[in-house]
């Protein structure tokens, strides 16, 4: 029998494949797994609830499956979490806000019942910014979320339990939502692999709004295998969300191995300005100078209108969160203050005890720009600015098959260093948000570290086009062998 | 571009927040930093630009499904989580003299 550290290193191929193999089971992973967050979550925070009565009999019954001879595909017993924002039938979800506190859902989000179909084994539920209105997990309401490979520094946002738990080793596959870079920031800061699919690739039904048209639920996992195999799972039409792309999904493992030869790669000469620190430039320099070496061409790109990304994207998800948190309003669910005589005064009072700092910002400033005359100067022009920025990715995609650059200006930064500073946060999103506003598909591959801390490169591709994105990160993680394991878990508290 | 104590009060009105005197002050700041920094959109041409309405492009929707009767929650489920329920029904304080 495998020991418990080893079977929670593995990646979730191999963990697929020691089932397959009859090398372990699902109950042995489940329990490994528990045991990890056991050990390693009071320090990191990546959970705010672990259902491990419910994870055990879900283990059992795909071990029974298996032995019965009717394994249901490669995530089946496989042990997987998933972010406090979707939906989970009868299991608590919070947002990561106080307004929810206590909430259970009646149903479940459509990615999380996908997994369940796939014979998946759900831990828990995954630590987040507040609403996803955050780039580091700060604005949990509940517990602040540490990266494994420094616990000073923060695991980014808002999915950063989603990227921390597989840093950790307690899981082996996640969801996060990416709405302005939410599943890319974390997956570079903590050096897995995360992809935000194209918009409408992934139903969002059952996943708690926040901006409707730029959230899209994606793929987190330790290796480019790992998230196309959870692609693969979750992507596809929904006849529960309007906003879910009608086209079948892809078989996102099939070409995989496709390698990198003949691939052109569209450098944006925007994305290596000032403010990006030299070391990560470095990294992703030398991942071009790879994808070189494998066959693929660099080509010179602009993208002009990059620069009011950050500018349109907090006119419009401010906006957006607006109108989506006006349903917490203290009536039909969530938190509702006790001793309030006055519907007005019960809303108000309602949202005011329920909601912390950064939705209450982001709400005051998407109601000002939404205001009688402000709405044209503000939300009318961003969303014509989005346009533009849609427009830089089209002319670009007639000379180049993905767009490859950085995630972040730099790796993890430290808990505290950016909390007083909204406008600071904000720009932590400056090379990941220009694809949600544009609705492609995005990828965080890690490409080695800077200062021991991860780095992730940034690959963006055409609408729909996942499978590229999936197949270039691939080659690279093929040059550059697996990721570490962080250290500093090991270390003793 | 400064706002004022009396807009953040009055945003916050249509936003059914209650902020308190410690909020006002802080989200003044804030916000007018956060203007400032969004004005910079002013700088570009957005004449004859049509605005992106739609994250999906036009043809990958879902095509509506027949009007057909389909499960939905029971009301016991819609109610579960209601802060103050009477019979089928959620209860509010009350909204007419």
């Amino acid at each position: 029998m495998t020991g418990a550290a080893e079977l929670t290193g593995l990646s979730l191929q191999a963990a697929s494949a020691a089932l397959r193999d009859g090398t372990a089971s699902s109950r042995q992973l489940t329990e490994a797994c528990l045991a990890r967050i056991a050990a390693t979550d009071g320090r990191v925070g990546a959970f705010l609830a672990v259902t491990g009565p419910q994870a055990l009999a879900a283990a059992d019954a795909s071990d029974r499956r298996r032995a019965a001879g009717g394994a249901l595909g490669p995530l089946d017993g496989i042990p997987l979490a998933v972010k406090d924002l979707f939906l989970t039938r009868g299991v608590p979800t919070t947002a990561g806000s106080r307004i929810l506190e206590g909430f259970i859902p009646p149903y479940d989000a459509t990615a999380v019942a996908r997994l369940q179909g796939a014979g998946a084994v759900l831990l828990g539920k995954l630590n987040l910014d507040e609403f996803a209105m955050g780039s580091s997990n700060e604005h949990s309401a509940y517990r602040p979320c540490r990266n494994p490979w420094d616990l000073a520094r923060t695991p980014g946002g808002s999915s950063g339990g989603s990227a921390a738990a597989l840093a950790a080793r307690q899981c082996f596959g996640t969801l996060g939502t990416d709405t302005g870079g939410s599943i890319r920031l974390p997956a570079s800061f903590c050096g897995v692999v995360g992809l935000k699919p194209t918009y409408g690739r992934v139903s969002r039904y059952g996943v708690i709004a926040f901006a409707s048209s730029l959230d899209q639920p994606g793929p987190l996992g330790r290796t480019t295998w790992d998230v196309a195999a959870l692609l693969s799972a979750i992507a596809g039409p929904d006849p529960h969300d309007l906003t879910c792309a009608a086209r079948p999904a892809g078989d996102y493992l099939a070409a995989l191995e496709g390698g990198a030869r003949g691939l052109r790669i569209g450098v944006p000469r925007e994305w290596f300005g000032a403010g990006l620190e030299p070391e990560v430039e470095a990294r992703v320099r030398e991942a071009l100078a790879t994808y070189q070496r494998l066959g693929a061409t660099l080509v010179e790109i602009s993208l002009p209108h990059s620069r009011y990304g950050i500018a349109a994207y907090y006119l419009i998800a401010t906006a957006e969160a607006s109108a989506n948190l006006a349903r917490y309003d203290g009536v039909r669910f969530g938190r509702r203050a006790p001793g309030v005589s006055g519907l007005k005064e019960l809303y108000a009072e309602s949202r005011e005890q329920g909601f912390g700092a950064e939705p209450k910002r982001r709400i005051m400033l998407g109601t000002y720009a939404l205001s009688a005359g402000y709405y044209d100067a503000y939300y009318l022009r961003a969303q014509k600015v989005r346009t533009l920025i849609r427009r830089d990715f089209d002319a670009a995609f007639e000379r180049c098959d993905v767009v490859a650059g950085p995630v972040a200006p730099g790796p993890a930064f430290k808990l505290g260093e950016k909390t007083g500073d909204p406008l600071q946060m904000y720009l932590a999103d400056i090379f990941t948000i220009t694809c949600n506003l544009a609705a492609l598909p995005g990828l965080s591959v890690p490409c080695g570290l800077a200062g021991g801390l991860p780095v992730g490169l940034q690959l963006v591709g055409r609408p729909f086009d996942e499978a590229t994105l999936l197949c270039a990160a691939r080659a690279l993680e093929r040059e550059l062998g697996p990721a570490p394991a962080p250290a500093a878990l090991e270390v003793a508290p | 571009m400064a706002l004022t104590l009396d807009e953040v009060r009055r945003v916050a009105a249509l936003a059914r927040l209650k902020l308190s005197a410690e909020e006002e002050q802080l989200f003044a700041g804030q916000l007018s930093a956060i203007l400032d920094h969004v004005r910079e959109l002013e700088a570009l041409d957005v004449s004859g630009v049509p605005p992106m309405t739609h994250a999906l492009a036009e043809g990958e929707a879902v095509a509506l499904r027949p009007d057909t009767l389909v499960p939905g929650l029971t009301p016991e489920e819609a109610l579960a989580n209601a802060p103050a329920r009477e019979g089928t029904c959620f209860k509010v304080p009350r909204i007419i003299e």
